[in-house]
C-alpha cells in the first residue's frame, strides 16, 4: 500500500514537470472542458455539442470535450467566470457569441472585454432576419419602413434582448432607414421573441435565421430580409437589407466559436488553432448541423482575430449614441 | 384516431426497452435533488445521437414524464422538491411521510400523477389545434395578470396567517430582483459574485425547504434516539386506489388546473401544482386539514404537475416554439435528426410524432406501476435515524445545488437562504409563498415592462392592460381571489379572538 501511494505521488509530481519539459507536445492528455454561457437546449449549447462530438477522434484532439453550462444574465455570468476564474491551461475552452460579449463589454458592468480572451476558431454564423406574421400586410422591408415613416415610433418589433445581435440589427435598421422604431426586447430569448411575432403581440421581429427558417417552414411567419452581406443558402429567395436599399452590413451576424482565456501558453493555442478548424470541417458534424438548420461558417484563429477587431470598432460607433 | 395506428410501434422490442429504460432512469434522476426534468432530458440528448429519431424521442419523452413524477419522491421523503413543480407536494406529502405513512403518500402521488398525466397526453392528442390557439392567446398583459393572480395565491397558501404569507411572498419578490434584470440588463443588488446571475430557483428551493429541517434535526441532537424512529405503516395499493376514488374533487381540480395552466408558455409548469393545491384547498370542506398530511393536497398537486406534461408540448409540436425549458431541450433532440416541429412533423414524419406521443401515454402507466412497486421500499427512508438523515439530506442538498450550473456560488446561496428560512420558520413564516414570489416576480416584471413598451408605442398603458375579455377575466379572478382570502382571514380572526377571550377568562377565573 505504502509503495502504491509513493508511486502515485511520484507520478503526480512528474506530470506537470513532463508537460513543461516537452513544450506541451503531449497536449491534450486528458479530457477537455468547454464552457457554454447559455443554458442546455439553447442554440449555442446545441451547436457546441454537435461541433465537439468528434473531438475524441484520432485525427482531431484525441480527447473528448465535455460541455459545461454556466447560464445567466444573457451570457454575462459564464463569460465573467471564464475571464476571471477559468484556468488558462488549455483544458478549459469557452464558446463565444459575437456580437454579444463585445457589445456587453462596451455597455460596461462586466469583467471581460475582447482582450480577456484568445480566439481559437469560429464554427458558425447565424445572421439576423426580419420576420412578420404569416397574415401580416407587410410583404417587403419597404412596406415595413413605409409604415414606420407614417407612424413614427409605432412599429413594434421584438428581439432577444438588449446588447445582442438582434438589438444591433434593430439599431442598424433605424439608422439606415432614418425612422424611429419601437424595439421590444424579450426576456425569453429568440423563442420568446418569435412567439410574440406569431401571436401578433408585435407587428414584426428580428430573429435568428435558423429559428425563422423553421417557423417559415411551419407556415407561421414571412421572412422579409437578411441582415448580412449576401443571401443565405437556407433562404436563397430572401433578399439582403442592402439589396432592398438599406446600408446595413454583417455587424449583427451571430458568430459562434471557441476561445481560451488570456494567458494560455502559446504552444497550446497554436496546437488548438491548427486542429480545431479541421475538427469542425468533419462531414458528420456538417451533416448534423445542416439537419438542424444551423448555418456553418468555419474561420481560423487569424480570421477571427480580424473579425473581433472589426466588430469592436463598428459596435463602439453604433452603441455610442445609447 | 391517427394515433392508434402507431401504437404497435411503441411495443417493438427495442422501442419498448428504451421506454422502460427512460421511465426507470427518469424516476431515479427525478428523485435526485437538483436534477430537474430539464437537466435529465438534456443529459440524455447525447445518447439519442445514434438512435433513430422515433427511438430517441421515446427515450426523451419517457424520461420527461417520469422525472416530473420522480420529483415527488424526494419531495415526500426528504422534503426537497426536485423542481418547482413539486413544491406543493411537500406541503402534505412530507407531513404524511413524517407520520410513518410514506408509502400511502407515494402511492397516492403516483396514482394521481398517472391519472393527470394520461389526461394531459389525451388532450395533446385530441385538442392540439385548439390548444395551440389558447397558448398564443396569452400576450404580455395577460401573462402579467396571470402572475398577479399567482401572487394573490400567496396569501392563502400559508396556513398560519394571510399577513405572514404575503410578507414571505414579498421577500421572494425582492430576492427575484437580484442580478441582471431580464430586459434592460440593469444590475441590481449584486453584492456578491455568487448572485451576479440572479438567484436560481432550484438551489433556492433546495435551501428553503431542506436546510431548515436539517438544522432542526441537528438541533435535536442525540436525545431520545429510539423514540424518533418511526414505525412505517404498510399500505396496500388497493386502499390507495379506493382513496383516489373518494377524492375525485381534488383529482379533477388538479387535472384540469394543471392542463389549462400547463399550456401557457413560460409560466405554466412552475406554478400549476401550487395553484391546483390552493384551489382544491379553497373548495374543500376539509380545508383546515390541508398541510397536516391530508390526501387531497397530494392528489391535487401531483395530478396537476403531471397533467401539464402533455399540454406543455403543444406550442413546441405545433408552432415550433418551445414553451418551457424542457421543451427547448426536446427541440434540440428533434433538430439533431433533421426534424422540424410544426406541420412538417405531423405531415412528413407521423411515425415519429405519434410514436413519441403514444410512448408518453404508455410511459405514464409504466411510471405508475414501477413507482407503486418501489413505494413500500422507499418509504422505509423514514426509519433512518435523524442524525444520519440530516447528514444525507445535507449532502444531497449541496450536490443538487452545485450540479444545476456547476457553480459553488449556488451552494452558498442555498445555504444562506436555508439558514435564513430556519429562523423565519420559527416566526411562523413558510417557504412555499416565498418561492412562489421568487418564481412569479420576474414573470410579472418582464411582462409588465414589455407590455408597457408595446402600449406606449401603440396606444396607452391603461387601454393595453385593462381592456379585452381575457384581461378582464383575469382581473376578475384576481379580485375574487383577494376577496376570498381577506374574507377567510376576517372570519378566522373573529373566531380566534373569541376563543382567546374565553381562554383568557377561564385562565383568570
Amino acid at each position: 500500500m505504502k509503495r502504491l501511494i509513493a508511486a502515485a505521488a511520484l507520478a503526480l509530481m512528474g506530470l506537470p514537470g513532463m508537460a513543461v519539459a516537452d513544450g506541451h507536445a503531449s497536449f491534450p492528455d486528458r479530457p477537455i472542458m468547454m464552457m457554454v454561457s447559455y443554458g442546455a437546449g439553447g442554440a449555442t449549447d446545441f451547436q457546441a455539442r454537435i461541433v465537439t462530438m468528434t473531438a475524441g477522434n484520432e485525427d482531431a484532439l484525441g480527447m473528448p470535450i465535455a460541455i459545461i453550462n454556466k447560464p445567466g444574465a444573457g451570457g454575462r455570468v459564464g463569460w465573467n467566470w471564464f475571464a476571471t476564474q477559468a484556468e488558462a491551461d488549455g483544458y478549459t475552452l469557452g464558446a463565444y457569441n459575437i456580437p454579444h460579449f463585445i457589445a456587453q463589454s462596451i455597455e460596461g458592468g462586466v469583467q471581460y472585454s475582447a482582450e480577456s480572451f484568445e480566439p481559437i476558431a469560429n464554427w458558425g454564423a447565424d445572421p439576423a432576419v426580419f420576420v412578420v406574421g404569416a397574415d401580416s400586410p407587410f410583404n417587403s422591408m419597404a412596406d415595413v419602413v413605409g409604415y414606420a415613416t407614417e407612424n413614427p415610433g409605432k412599429l413594434t418589433f421584438s428581439g432577444a434582448g438588449l446588447f445582442v445581435g438582434h438589438h444591433i440589427a434593430a439599431l442598424q435598421l433605424e439608422k439606415a432607414a432614418g425612422v424611429k422604431l419601437a424595439y421590444i426586447p424579450n426576456n425569453k430569448g429568440g423563442a420568446g421573441a418569435m412567439k410574440a411575432v406569431i401571436a401578433g403581440d408585435v407587428l414584426g421581429g428580428v430573429n435568428n435565421l435558423s429559428d425563422a427558417f423553421r417557423a417559415q417552414e411551419a407556415g407561421n411567419v414571412k421572412i422579409l430580409g437578411v441582415f448580412d452581406l449576401e443571401r443565405n443558402a437556407f433562404l436563397p429567395d430572401v433578399p439582403t437589407m442592402a439589396e432592398q436599399g438599406f446600408d446595413i452590413d454583417n455587424a449583427s451576424v451571430n458568430f459562434r466559436g471557441v476561445m481560451v482565456p488570456k494567458g494560455t501558453p502559446q504552444p497550446i493555442i497554436d496546437k488548438l488553432a491548427a486542429t480545431v478548424p479541421d475538427m469542425f470541417a468533419n462531414s458528420r458534424v456538417a451533416g448534423k448541423m445542416k439537419a438542424g438548420g444551423s448555418p456553418m461558417h468555419i474561420m481560423t484563429r487569424d480570421e477571427v482575430l480580424d473579425m473581433w477587431a472589426a466588430r469592436e470598432e463598428t459596435l463602439r460607433e453604433l452603441l455610442a449614441g445609447l | 384516431m391517427e394515433f392508434l395506428a402507431y401504437f404497435g410501434d411503441v411495443f417493438v422490442p427495442v422501442n419498448f426497452g428504451l421506454l422502460l429504460l427512460g421511465t426507470i432512469g427518469g424516476l431515479i434522476l427525478g428523485a435526485t435533488p437538483g436534477l430537474s426534468p430539464t437537466m435529465a432530458v438534456a443529459l440524455l440528448i447525447p445518447f439519442t445521437f445514434r438512435l433513430e429519431p422515433a427511438q430517441g424521442l421515446i427515450l426523451l419523452g419517457a424520461a420527461y414524464t417520469s422525472t416530473v413524477a420522480g420529483g415527488a419522491v424526494s419531495a415526500i421523503l426528504l422534503k426537497i422538491p426536485g423542481a418547482p413543480a413539486n413544491i406543493a407536494t411537500t406541503l402534505d406529502g412530507h407531513t404524511m411521510a413524517r407520520k410513518g405513512q410514506g408509502a400511502r403518500a407515494l402511492h397516492l402521488s403516483f396514482l394521481s400523477s398517472a391519472v393527470g398525466g394520461v389526461f394531459g397526453v389525451l388532450l395533446l392528442i385530441f385538442l392540439t389545434p385548439v390548444l395551440a390557439q389558447w397558448a398564443l392567446a396569452f400576450g404580455p398583459s395577460h401573462l402579467f395578470w396571470l402572475a398577479i393572480l399567482g401572487v394573490t395565491v400567496i396569501g392563502s397558501l400559508d396556513s398560519s396567517s394571510v399577513v405572514k404569507g404575503l410578507l414571505s411572498g414579498c421577500i421572494g419578490l425582492w430576492l427575484a430582483t437580484i442580478g441582471f434584470d431580464d430586459i434592460m440588463g440593469a444590475q441590481r443588488f449584486i453584492f456578491h459574485p455568487s448572485v451576479s446571475g440572479g438567484i436560481n430557483v432550484i438551489p433556492a428551493l433546495i435551501g428553503l425547504f431542506a436546510i431548515p429541517q436539517v438544522i432542526t434535526m441537528f438541533a435535536k441532537g442525540r436525545q431520545r434516539l429510539d423514540a424518533e424512529v418511526l414505525s412505517v405503516e404498510r399500505h396496500p395499493v388497493g386502499q390507495a386506489v379506493r382513496e383516489m376514488g373518494r377524492r375525485t374533487r381534488a383529482l379533477s381540480i388538479g387535472t384540469l388546473t394543471g392542463s389549462v395552466i400547463g399550456l401557457i408558455p413560460g409560466v405554466g409548469g412552475q406554478i400549476a401544482g401550487l395553484v391546483a393545491y390552493d384551489q382544491s384547498k379553497k373548495l374543500s370542506p376539509e380545508r383546515e386539514k390541508f398541510g397536516t398530511g391530508h390526501s387531497e393536497g397530494i392528489i391535487a398537486a401531483e395530478s396537476a404537475n403531471n397533467a401539464m406534461v402533455g399540454p406543455s408540448l403543444v406550442p413546441l409540436l405545433t408552432l415550433s416554439i418551445p414553451g418551457s425549458p424542457t421543451a427547448a431541450v426536446l427541440l434540440g433532440g428533434l433538430l439533431i435528426h433533421g426534424i422540424f416541429p410544426g406541420s412538417d412533423l405531423f405531415d412528413n414524419h407521423p411515425q415519429v410524432a405519434w410514436t413519441f406521443i403514444n410512448s408518453m401515454l404508455i410511459g405514464q402507466i409504466l411510471m405508475c406501476l414501477f413507482g407503486l412497486y418501489v413505494a413500500g421500499l422507499a418509504a422505509r427512508v423514514a426509519q433512518v435515524p435523524n442524525a444520519v438523515m440530516a447528514a444525507v439530506v445535507l449532502g444531497l442538498a449541496v450536490f443538487g445545488s452545485y450540479s444545476v450550473q456547476n457553480s459553488m456560488g449556488d451552494v452558498y446561496v442555498m445555504m444562506t437562504l436555508g439558514t435564513g428560512m430556519y429562523f423565519l420558520e420559527r416566526f411562523g413564516f413558510s417557504a412555499a409563498p416565498l418561492v412562489l414570489g421568487l418564481i412569479l416576480g420576474p414573470i410579472a416584471e418582464a411582462n409588465f415592462i414589455q407590455g408597457s413598451m408595446i402600449a406606449t408605442a401603440t396606444s396607452s398603458v391603461g387601454l393595453y392592460f385593462f381592456t379585452g375579455a381575457l384581461n378582464l377575466l383575469l382581473i376578475g379572478l384576481v379580485l375574487v381571489s383577494v376577496g376570498y382570502s381577506a374574507w377567510m382571514e376576517i372570519m378566522s380572526r373573529r373566531y380566534t379572538t373569541k376563543d382567546d377571550a374565553i381562554e383568557k377568562e377561564e385562565a383568570l377565573s
